[in-house]
């Protein structure tokens, strides 16, 4: 039960950032600490104590492996979380060269 | 045919590549291809009206795997009722971009996107297994914050940053809860999933449901734009490029946000009472605030934004409404309001790209400079504040005697006054920008473009006569997809 304590306080730690912080990196680095707090969830779903990796050496194996299905898919997600950190950073760049500061207050054209 | 239904994602997907590689031969085949492309969509997506009449559904397994082991692909009367909505406005936006995108630099990239956009709206409409449709959320939602910061202006830069952290946050709730969904059930194929919660003897899934139940409303909500969680939309909308604000108000925030929200609650983990009455509240607040929000607005198109959040908030109470006339009067203002919502971020576009500006004080008497924008403009306002015989009228009113039917009759009453708010913002943004004496400096205002024009009328005509679309079985099944809930996933597996 603890790891999975963890994984809540890290996504909560991830949130705060994301909430309270006004540097546009370090909203960045909040959400990828959110997007790790999931990883690292989907790829404790799939643990089992004392599992072995599955690879069947014959038909009838009856080892206890660990479920590899969420293995398959927190690579997917890490992929997605790749792109997604790319094209904000991108955003965070360009937001540099308009308004030469990463300060989150000095955004504040868009009102009403 | 259950074959062809990969063709939704594969079509756009090789277009979007190919036109990377091959633009540079030509100006225009970036423009020829994109159209080529989502035209077939389009007729490909009707072709499938036939194919599920009666409540059929057609299943593609990816790989020759079986259901609950690999990712299939089902198309249901829902789902063909959203491919035709989605294809068809994104053969007029794509129409539109023709000339409209002439404005900005790097117009393939511009076409890239906008298919990358199409791909990720049909995949999530098609498919049947969770994570797949987290795949394809992703992929909608990356290449719609590329579009909204397309003009890399100060505003598109914030908005896009804004929508973007929002989003992202929105679509990591979503994936997890689809893997606390498989941690319970071991399973990601939504119809498994829904036959595993539904034969649960052990009363295990109660507490796991509710608690999902929220990460999902949470997640759907914000790219719904349900108004808690709105915050980014009156934002984002108006600073993308017309074609590409008439694609998110029109299919996307309802792809992602709508339909997904009901397929997943609906036919996956099944309605309950108290879901159903937070789904009501979140709809009637959306209905009442998006309303208020819209008439002191003073851009054009922020406020067409935040009519859409209005709208929105409309087709939440028709379908958590639970009864059939409510839900089919919910799916029937989706369809419409993805029509008419679309044409009037064009008709704004057409004015911008004029004039110019989008400010409400800038503008005036236009109307006989720009008639075919201005009889666009008011078939589509006319429509969406719901005057008869346009298309909005029936779908509100379905959804009102909806209500009203449920023994909510205090919404319906609140459904009437908001329709009649919106007749004021509507009658604001006519005034200002098309009655009344010229403005100097807009002599020398022309018409939109034959292609702008063309998107233009023919949505304008799909907004006359839209209501037709009642008489059409399709709706009514897709309604009756909804009403059966998790009924309909076991009648999937077998």
């Amino acid at each position: 039960m603890l790891p999975y304590v963890f994984c809540i306080i890290l996504i909560g730690i991830g949130l705060y950032a994301v909430l309270t912080k006004k540097n546009l990196l370090k909203i960045v680095i909040g959400f990828c600490l959110i997007e790790y707090g999931v990883n690292l969830f989907i790829v404790m779903v799939g643990y089992r104590w004392n599992g072995l990796p599955p690879i069947m050496l014959t038909p009838d194996d009856k080892t206890l492996f660990v479920d590899p299905i969420p293995q398959a898919l927190v690579l997917t997600a890490i992929v997605i979380g790749l792109a997604t950190t790319a094209v904000l950073l991108a955003i965070v760049i360009r937001v540099y060269k308009r308004y030469g500061t990463l300060d989150l207050t000095e955004l504040k054209r868009l009102k009403g | 045919m259950s074959n062809l239904i990969c063709l939704f994602v594969v079509i756009p997907l090789f277009t979007a590549f190919l036109i990377g590689i091959l633009y540079k031969l030509h100006n225009s085949v970036a423009d020829t291809l994109t159209n080529v492309c989502i035209f077939a969509l389009t007729c490909l997506s009707v072709l499938f009206v036939s194919q599920v009449a009666g409540n059929n559904a057609l299943v593609y397994k990816i790989g020759g795997w079986i259901p609950p082991f690999g990712i299939v692909f089902v198309v249901d009367s829902l789902s063909v009722l959203m491919l035709i909505l989605v294809n068809t406005v994104s053969l007029f936006a794509a129409i539109y971009s023709i000339s409209y995108m002439n404005r900005y630099t790097s117009k393939p990239y511009y076409y890239i996107l906008f298919l990358l956009m199409l791909v990720g709206m049909n995949g999530i409409i098609i498919t049947g297994d969770l994570f797949n449709l987290f795949v394809f959320i992703e992929i909608a939602s990356i290449s719609s914050y590329a579009l909204v910061s397309f003009g890399i202006q100060h505003e598109e830069l914030e908005a896009s940053f804004k929508y973007m952290v929002i989003g992202e946050i929105a679509s990591t709730f979503i994936l997890f809860a689809i893997i606390l969904l498989y941690a319970w059930g071991g399973s990601l194929n939504m119809a498994d999933i829904a036959f595993r919660i539904n034969g649960d003897s052990l009363g295990s899934a109660n507490s796991m449901v509710r608690f999902v139940s929220v990460l999902f409303i949470f997640g759907f909500g914000v790219k719904a734009a349900i108004v808690p969680f709105h915050a980014w939309l009156p934002d984002a909308h108006p600073s993308a490029p017309a074609p590409i604000s008439s694609m998110l108000s029109g299919v996307l925030i309802k792809v992602l946000g709508i339909y997904a929200l009901t397929r997943v609650l609906y036919s996956v983990l099944g309605i309950t009472f108290v879901i159903q009455n937070v789904l009501l509240t979140l709809g009637a607040i959306s209905m009442v605030a998006g309303a208020l929000l819209a008439l002191p607005q003073i851009d054009f198109k922020r406020m067409l934004a935040y009519s859409s959040i209005s709208q929105v908030g409309y087709i939440i109470l028709g379908i958590a409404s639970g009864n059939f006339i409510g839900i089919t009067g919910g799916l029937f203002h989706l369809v419409n309001h993805g029509v008419f919502k679309s044409l009037l971020f064009m008709d704004a576009g057409s004015v911008e790209f004029a004039t110019k500006t989008r400010k409400l004080n800038e503008l005036g008497g236009i109307s006989e400079k720009m008639p075919i924008t201005h009889g666009s403009f008011l078939t589509g306002a006319l429509s969406i504040v719901g005057m008869p015989p346009f298309n909005g009228f029936w779908s509100k009113l379905l959804i009102i005697i909806g209500l009203a039917q449920s023994n909510h009759t205090g919404l319906a009453l609140l459904a009437i006054c908001i329709a009649v708010v919106t007749l004021a913002y509507y009658l604001k943004i006519e005034r200002s920008v098309f009655w009344g004496k010229l403005k100097e400096g807009l002599e020398f205002v022309k018409e939109a473009p034959f292609s702008m024009a063309f998107s233009m009328i023919m949505l304008a005509i799909i907004c006359f006569v839209g209501g037709l679309l009642y008489f059409h079985p399709i709706l009514k099944d897709a309604a009756q997809v909804v009403h059966q809930g998790t009924i309909y996933a076991n009648h999937l597996l077998k």
